[in-house]
């Protein structure tokens, strides 16, 4: 077992015709991954580098039986997209898509409810179950199959993270970019329980940033819930308060969401902060033995 | 995208919201034009700069003939206000908001914002108007409501009412505030706002609600779709190397030290800005150069950089997922010849065809460093400023 993807995912890719889109669709194809078709208004029925493209997700679900959808659709309408997903029956959505309208996600959070259906992003780099399938942007060849899971907003951050953890020949169970928008599908938290519910997955790393409260809600599920050990990284010590870094989302207002309480709170919780991010896996090898 | 006073309060306007009637005005003698206009005074003349606190800096007068309009107005213009949200070098006043003034009988704090923690559009209020709202947040929590909006049924009367009830009003003027909060939830949603700030809003003597000051930030992601609201962007209140960048998408901003970054991803290069920190050194900048770096925009990022005269030396660090390493670094070699790189150059390179890319920086015939992992690139360039 893994966490929401393995071996036997079929995934469809919305915006397959897009350039990003196809390239991605191909990469994960290569990697593995069980890429059984795409998603393009207009264009059903043909073919693009051998995946069958359908109109609608409803098509694409009833030809092909996805339970995944990868989204590549430009923002103007990536909301449309994840909820003709959502709607179509799809289990796991993820959306890479950068610049999604916050409101929109407000509006998709609320379309959600109550439905069998689970959100990764927007502003994301996907997830990856190495050896088995991988849905996004990342580099495949950088992961290992093994015990650590990773959860992160960033993506090149949670490279370095991987990267870290392969280089000292330790493996990942389940590696999960949730983006750094400030209104999005899955929390560190979401994440976490997963984690701690897979028999596969022995130790996490947890990547958070400045900005917020969600590192603070999952470093107090570990302390309540969680009996795997925890590792984390907090990005932006030197982050100046009130601009946004990149992501929306890392912002520092009043005082709150700074490094330093975020830090400190998580260490309160037993968690192992890296003070450097160059020492995100020795912070989990400082508290467990692969 | 933050926008002026002058421009939130010509929007809430257009959704009927009650805003006193003025004039921004570009000199001291249209204010006192303006002034006459308006009506027979008092005016307030207000300092328009994307900050709050101006009142304490000057900013804010209450004139109460026209040519003390003029006077206040000639004071301000070209004046430098510090607030608690310029920093310490502060933002030269250009433009001038001359309105109505009015008697004040109460003050209240009302805003809408999107929460992070319930993703939905939240309505919060307080009479303790005027305050600075994060200090009442943290010392009497008690004394602010919220209402969580539905996105689909949107701000409802009834929650409109709620909130107006516990601000202790008296029912007509419950019945005026219930208007204002559902046209202020109305421009939010239209205007694709992330904040919607009135602080105050006022009673008047005369019985009636007012929105006083107004600070409205826009979703950068929705902008597309707003394109008059796009066009109020005042470039004079931006670092001009941060709107250079932008014209690239990069994404910049400066900061004090003396160490440049360029880094593909907004998390890595906070995480790098960090380790340079960690290690002993000061960062002069955060630039993410996003997933496509062409040798286009390599380059614009390494004149961006170089035009910051602190700049000792520069660290590259770049984690190539999409990008192959190997274009990378003939983007990094490409730029560096073009511009003309002479001080130190830290690239640490990983990813995709990393050794072919290492090769090229290795055989480029520039003096460039290359580093292995974030710990290395980091001693290296700061060894390197440092000495």
């Amino acid at each position: 077992m893994s966490i929401l993807i393995d071996k036997n995912t079929k995934v469809i890719t919305q915006g397959i015709t897009g350039a990003t889109g196809l390239f991605h669709a191909q990469g994960a194809r290569d990697y593995g991954t069980r890429m059984v078709g795409g998603v393009t208004p207009g264009k059903g029925g043909t073919k693009v580098d051998g995946f069958p493209i359908f109109n609608t997700v409803e098509d694409a679900v009833k030809e092909t039986g996805a339970t995944a959808s990868v989204i590549y659709v430009p923002p103007i309408g990536s909301a449309d997209a994840i909820m003709e997903a959502v709607d179509a029956g799809i289990e796991l959505v993820i959306c890479i898509t950068e610049g999604v309208p916050v409101l929109d996600m407000v509006k998709v959070r609320k379309y959600m409810d109550g439905r069998n259906c689970r959100l990764i992003g927007p502003n994301c780099p996907g997830v990856i179950t190495p050896g088995e399938c991988k849905i996004g942007i990342m580099p495949g060849y950088i992961h290992k199959p093994g015990p650590v899971g990773v959860v992160s907003r960033s993506g090149t951050l949670t490279y370095e993270a991987v990267w870290q953890l392969t280089s000292r020949n330790i493996g990942q169970s389940t590696c999960v970019g949730i983006g750094g928008d400030p209104v999005n599908g899955t929390s560190h938290l979401d994440v976490l329980k997963m984690f701690e519910a897979d028999p596969k997955t022995k130790a996490v790393i947890m990547i958070g940033e400045i900005g917020g409260n969600a590192e603070e809600e999952a470093a107090a599920y570990v302390r309540d819930h969680m009996a795997k050990p925890v590792a984390a990284f907090i990005a932006g010590a030197t982050a100046p308060a009130g601009k946004r870094m990149g992501h929306a989302g890392a912002i520092i207002s009043g005082g709150k969401g700074d490094a330093a309480s975020k830090k400190a709170f998580l260490a309160e919780c037993g968690i192992s902060v890296a003070e450097s991010p160059a020492e995100m896996a020795d912070a989990l090898l400082k508290i467990w033995t692969p | 995208m933050n926008i002026h006073e002058y421009q939130a309060k010509a929007i809430l306007r257009n959704f009927g919201v009650p805003v006193p009637d003025g004039h921004v005005v570009y000199n001291s003698n249209l204010a006192r034009d303006w002034a006459r206009r308006l009506g027979d005074g008092p005016w307030a003349v207000k300092a328009q700069i994307h900050a709050g606190g101006r009142g304490k800096g000057g900013g804010v007068k209450i004139a109460k003939t026209a040519d003390e309009v003029r006077q206040y107005a000639k004071n301000m213009f070209g004046m430098t206000l510090i607030t608690h949200q310029t920093g310490p070098e502060g933002k030269t006043v250009k433009r001038v908001l001359v309105e109505n003034a009015s008697n004040i009988a109460d003050e209240f704090y009302v805003s809408f914002l999107v929460d992070r923690v319930t993703d939905r559009v939240t309505l919060m209020v307080s009479a303790e108007g005027g305050m600075d709202i994060e200090e009442v947040a943290a010392k009497t929590p008690e004394k602010i409501f919220f209402e969580v909006v539905d996105p689909v049924v949107g701000l409802t009367a009834f929650q409109a009412r709620k909130v107006a009830f516990k601000l202790g009003l008296a029912m007509p003027q419950v019945k005026q505030a219930v208007s204002l909060f559902l046209n202020l939830y109305k421009a939010f949603v239209e205007a694709d706002c992330s904040l919607l700030e009135i602080n105050p809003m006022i009673l008047t003597a005369e019985g009636d609600l007012l929105c006083i000051d107004a600070k409205i930030n826009l979703d950068d992601n929705a902008l597309f779709r707003h394109l008059r609201i796009r066009d109020l962007r005042d470039y004079d209140e931006e670092d001009p190397m941060e709107i250079e960048a932008s014209q690239y998408d990069l994404s910049y901003i400066a900061l004090d030290g003396n160490i440049g970054c360029m880094v593909n991803g907004a998390g890595l290069a906070m995480a790098t800005m960090d380790i340079i920190k960690h290690t002993g050194g000061e960062p002069a900048n955060f630039l993410d150069v996003g997933g496509g770096a062409t040798i286009e925009r390599v380059t614009e990022a390494f004149k961006i950089i170089l035009s910051d005269d602190k700049v000792k030396g520069i660290l590259v660090n770049i984690f190539g997922g999409i990008m192959k390493c190997d274009v990378i670094a003939t983007g990094i070699i490409e730029a560096a010849r073009q511009v003309g790189v002479s001080i130190p150059l830290v690239v640490r390179l990983e990813g995709t065809n990393v050794e072919k890319g290492r090769q090229l920086l290795a055989e480029s015939g520039l003096n460039i460093v290359s580093a292995e992992g974030m710990a290395d690139a980091a001693a290296k360039i700061v060894k390197a400023v440092n000495g």
